[in-house]
């Protein structure tokens, strides 16, 4: 179908992107890479009235060292994100999940901000920034600010950005040495979005899990951290049985959807296999 | 209307377009480059897939104002089949029967081109990787593996033989 018609407002900076939106109303939208938008658009399930372009704004898709952690534009592009030296020394587990993505067109043009700010609860890397405790910056008239990604994603397909905000980009604290990091993702075609997901780093020292964060996607309308597995398996020495025992615990407080992919005592399930999976390989055993 | 000048096939367009038109209609229905089909509404298939600047792109997920001053290379691009010009990959889908109705041959086309920029020497586990984004509901996709193993030797082939007549002609300077 062809899309309901728009404003058009190319923005050269992050600054003109925000008065644009600001100026535009309530019902203005970012457009990014447009991979989630474009199709919303085609099928008329959503209708803004403009369109603020923030393609051209290279500022946005840099990759910045900030020490402790990595900046990540919110305007780099999956593909950028996959390949980028610093992503896949510092943050791996956003390069892995990536490349799960789509397929590589998709991964041409869509952005690691965008993915975000959609917060589609099956999209991969929401889970994967709750798990790295990254934190979102935010852009409006009102000034900047920082936002959790604990509290980032309020509702299914809703984010705590404000109509007129603009997420400029992700930081993404670094895993020092002794992490090992794995996304086990489970769906039906290669292309096709997470049934349900499974993001995991491990800090391992002498034998034992140090540290744990997992991270569930596709298992209620938000991603959830899967606390119940992350407090069973901190300080117990890795072991198959004891990896295992730990997944057992993945459904723990979900509230995971009945849709045409599965029931939602079918994820439950999954979520169970695929935590110890993604333990045990992120933990190297 | 927002104006646009893109560069298309080689040749440049200038135009106003509604900032709602979609790349691949202002391609098909502005400009009658019917070569590349819309085959889904939901960027799934890759039916319409060009190369934008280079890199592979569903132009049903594309807004004309979005290719402004970019380079767009379609199936048209490539070169006419069955006149000796044609483009590697298409020869080889041709002699590999890797199509039957033909609906996703340019996206598949276009999709397996960029994937041999990315890996000249795609194995048949790359090659499926490679076009997931790219249905097809008629052949079973082996003859496609096939056909873009065969244009990857090919072009491998026609790579040393260029590099091999530029060192001769480098050599035959030297001399
Ligand atoms: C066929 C297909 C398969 C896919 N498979 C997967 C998959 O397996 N896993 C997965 O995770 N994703 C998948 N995606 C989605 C893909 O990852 C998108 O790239 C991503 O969800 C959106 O990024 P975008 O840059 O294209 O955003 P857009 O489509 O441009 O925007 C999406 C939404 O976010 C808002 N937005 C975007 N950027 C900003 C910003 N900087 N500030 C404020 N708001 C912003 C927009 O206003 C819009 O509401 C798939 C998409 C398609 C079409
Ligand atoms: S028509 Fe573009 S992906 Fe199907
Ligand atoms: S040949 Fe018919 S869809 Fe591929």
């Amino acid at each position: 179908m062809i899309p309901a018609k728009f404003e058009y407002v190319r923005a050269a900076s992050a600054g003109e992107a925000v008065s644009a939106l600001a100026q535009a109303g309530e019902d203005a939208k970012i457009l990014a890479g447009g991979q989630s938008l474009m199709p919303l658009l085609r099928l008329r399930l959503a209708y803004p009235d403009a369109l603020i372009d923030v393609g051209r704004i290279e500022a946005l898709r840099e990759i910045r060292d900030e020490g402790g952690a990595l900046l990540i534009g919110a305007m780099a592009t999956h593909h950028q994100v996959v390949r980028d030296p610093l992503v896949r020394a510092h943050a791996p587990l956003i390069a892995a999940a990536t490349a799960t993505v789509a397929d590589p067109a998709i991964r041409h043009r869509g952005t690691f901000g965008g993915a975000l700010a959609h917060a589609d609860p099956a999209g991969d890397l929401p889970a994967v920034a709750l798990a790295l405790d990254a934190v979102l910056l935010a852009r409006s008239p009102r000034g900047e600010r920082e936002i959790p990604a604990a509290d980032f994603f309020v509702d299914w397909m809703t984010s705590a950005l404000d109509p007129d905000e603009l997420l400029t980009g992700v930081r993404v604290p670094k895993l020092g040495p002794g992490w090992g990091v794995h996304y086990e993702k489970f769906h039906r075609t290669a292309q096709a979005w997470a049934i349900v997901g499974v993001a995991c780093a491990v800090r391992r020292e002498r034998g034992a899990v140090e540290d744990a964060r997992v991270a569930l996607t596709n298992m209620g309308p938000v991603p959830v951290r899967a606390t119940a597995v992350e407090r069973f398996i901190e300080g117990r020495t890795v072991s198959s049985s004891s990896l295992r025992a730990a997944g057992e615990r993945a459904a723990e407080g979900t509230s995971p959807p009945t849709d045409l992919h599965g029931s939602a005592e079918y994820r439950a399930h999954l979520a169970t296999v695929l935590t110890a999976r993604a333990l045990t390989a992120a933990a190297a055993v | 209307m927002p104006p646009i000048r893109v560069e298309i096939d080689g040749t440049a367009y200038e135009d106003d377009v509604e900032p709602r038109l979609l790349l691949v209609h202002y391609l098909r229905d502005r400009l009658g480059k019917v070569g590349t089909p819309i085959g889904c509404d939901t960027s799934n298939c890759g039916a319409c897939t060009v190369l934008l600047d280079g890199l592979s792109a569903k132009s049903c997920a594309v807004l004309a104002v979005q290719a402004d001053g970019r380079d767009v290379t379609t199936i048209e691009g490539l070169g006419v089949p069955g006149t000796g010009r044609e483009h590697p990959m298409q020869r080889a889908f041709h002699e590999e029967h890797a199509l039957q109705c033909g609906y996703c041959t340019p996206g598949m086309i276009m999709a397996a081109i960029d994937l041999l920029r990315e890996n000249a020497d795609p194995s048949a586990d790359e090659i499926r990787q490679g076009l997931e984004g790219n249905l097809c509901r008629c052949t079973g996709y082996q003859n496609i593996v096939r056909a873009v193993r065969r244009a990857s030797a090919d072009m491998r082939q026609g790579a040393a033989q260029a590099q091999d007549a530029v060192q001769g002609r480098e050599r035959g300077a030297a001399s």
